[in-house]
């Protein structure tokens, strides 16, 4: 080998390159397009469905009595509102959705922690529960109305059974994934066995668990409205029985769309204060 | 002087006599893990001790036991033999005297800089200014004073594992030990942090057991260098590496430095073949 001289060492000259404009290519696996692209395909996904809807309401190609037109939709919403039905029935929903959903998180959480820290919790509660979750939970609602009646507690008990068994898996799970060289690394620096639990095991599932509750949150309107539609003359769920023993076509929609507005409500709220809550944790990928 | 030692202890002449006690000193620490087909050895009977201030990495090929050393004794792992003694006491369990640092980014994500550097002296109740003192002042040895208040998300690999070693420094650990810390980082950004290293040591008067697979960084870094040989490991080789702790970036260009270089190369090349064919061996079986 030669030695290294100068001469051998070239110094690049500086680059000065036209500036391409590169393509915008649709369906590159994993690559992302523009943001404005990428909302205006969003808002098509709704706008496209609306268009097909009108225009085969409003030329009478639809049956009335199965397809309302949204104007018809629209006043059905408006006259529920004003006949004092619809907000009390609202609000019943998102409470009996908020008790479940919280008694479920309430347990779920430090129980599921407990799961996936110590092998003990995890043999006393994980086989149990891995046995209850297969079970439909329709198929209980024999069970919790012969014990818990059909009052306001047998409904929030309904969401709580939908719920629980799932989260507290996810829970032990994402309790289960915090990387062990945190927990060496804690332990190299003097932790003891409490101060590994709470200052290093717990806040590093925290982006873990509210994840798992904006998921969860999802299950839970599934839960509702089967708890609702069952033994009930209250909620959301109700009123579109009720619509449907009338063939109220108009009102199923109305309870349809205002379910699914709420649901992706609760969802944008996780999505909105999750980086202010944890500004540490890294960019979420949905 | 040190036959007046030699007088005082009625050690015989001849023998060579440490000046102090060894820091760390490992005894026949060996560790077998069970299998379906029976225990596997990953390490075997292995014995060395450290003096004060030295820097000693020990170099390998992968699964050689090598990390599992370190763990054993940074007390993460529970040998299947053997002690390891710190100033000359047992230790069993992981502990603030042995400070680690791993090659995977282990900064807690929920902390700042600041209070990552923190988190020993607060687990055993440093008062607040005290230990905010420490802080700074083990930031301001790695250069990143002016990142306090960021989060780990926002740094780089190498940031990042500037941060873990002042954590560990914050420590007062006795001894400071090393798994492969700069094997994720690129070239350049590794030769920056061998050379922050040296400084910390010139500076702060660290003990080093430093766990490598980069023969460069072994020899840039070290006083001495352990090679260790394919599974189950065993140190092969020790081979004394003559720079003091005065050196700097120029060694690497010596003709003694590509001396030493060469030497480490020819032995663990050896051992690189080795796991290669029994990996084919066991793959045909």
């Amino acid at each position: 080998m030669a030695p290294l001289t100068e001469e051998r060492i070239k110094s690049a000259p500086a680059a000065s390159l036209p500036v391409r404009r590169r393509k915008i290519s649709l369906f590159k696996l994993g690559e992302d397009i523009p943001r404005w692209l990428y909302f205006t395909i969003a808002a098509a996904s709704f706008l496209i469905p609306i268009a097909l809807w009108c225009i085969f309401t409003y030329s009478g190609r639809a049956n009335a009595l199965i397809l309302p037109t949204p104007s018809d939709m629209f006043s059905a919403g408006v006259q529920e509102y004003q006949s004092g039905y619809l907000l009390p029935d609202i609000e019943i929903s998102i409470y009996r959705i908020s008790m479940g959903f919280f008694l479920s998180a309430l347990l779920a959480i430090p129980i599921g922690i407990l799961m996936g820290a110590y092998k003990t919790f995890e043999a006393a509660h994980e086989p149990f529960v891995g046995f209850v979750r297969y079970v439909p939970v329709p198929a209980l609602i024999p069970l919790v109305m012969v014990m818990a009646g059909i009052g306001e507690p047998a409904k929030i008990l309904l969401i709580w059974l939908g719920t629980y068994f799932q989260m507290v898996l996810v829970v032990a799970d994402v309790t289960r994934q915090v990387p062990k060289d945190l927990l060496n690394a804690a332990r190299t620096l003097g932790a003891n066995r409490m101060q590994l639990l709470f200052n290093v095991l717990l806040p590093a599932t925290l982006p873990g668990l509210m994840d798992t509750c904006r998921t969860m949150i999802g299950w839970a309107w599934t839960y509702l409205v089967i708890a609702e539609v069952v033994a009930t003359s209250s909620g959301l769920g109700y009123s579109i029985m009720k619509a449907q023993r009338f063939s109220r076509s108009d009102e199923i929609f109305v309870g349809i769309i205002i379910l699914g507005v709420l649901g992706l409500a609760t969802d944008m709220f996780f999505k909105i204060i999750q980086p202010r809550l944890l500004p540490w944790a890294e960019a979420q990928r949905n | 002087m040190i036959s007046q030692f030699q007088g005082v202890t009625g050690v015989q002449s001849g023998s060579e006599i440490p000046m102090t006690e060894p820091i760390l000193k490992i005894e026949e620490l060996s560790k077998q893990y069970p299998t379906k087909k029976g225990p596997l050895t990953v390490l075997q009977p292995t014995s060395f001790s450290m003096e004060v201030t030295e820097l000693v990495s020990i170099v390998g090929p992968s699964g050689c036991g090598k990390s599992t050393l370190l763990h054993i004794v940074g007390g993460l792992t529970t040998p299947s033999s053997g002690t390891v003694y710190l100033d000359g006491k047992e230790v069993t369990d992981a502990g603030r005297d042995r400070g680690m640092v791993f090659q995977a980014y282990t900064l807690f994500p929920w902390l700042t800089v600041r209070q990552n550097v923190q988190f020993g002296p607060k687990q055993r109740g440093v008062k607040k200014q005290e230990r905010e003192a420490l802080a700074d002042r083990f930031l301001d040895a790695v250069g990143l004073h002016g990142f306090r208040d960021h989060y780990p998300k926002q740094l780089s690999g190498g940031m990042r594992q500037r941060v873990a070693i002042a954590r560990a420094l914050a420590n007062s650990p006795r001894i400071m030990l090393m798994d492969e810390p700069f094997g994720a980082l690129d070239a350049q950004t590794r030769t920056v942090m061998q050379e922050l290293l040296l400084d910390i040591r010139r500076k702060e008067k660290t003990t080093t057991l430093f766990i490598t697979h980069d023969i460069d960084e072994a020899v840039f870094l070290s006083d001495r260098i352990f090679v260790m040989t394919a599974r189950p490991g065993r140190i092969k080789a020790e081979i004394a590496v003559p720079f003091g702790a005065e050196r700097d970036i120029d060694i690497r260009k010596s003709a003694e430095f590509f001396q030493i270089r060469a030497q480490v190369y020819d032995l663990l090349h050896e051992e690189g073949k080795a796991v290669v064919d029994a990996e084919i061996a066991a793959g045909r079986k």
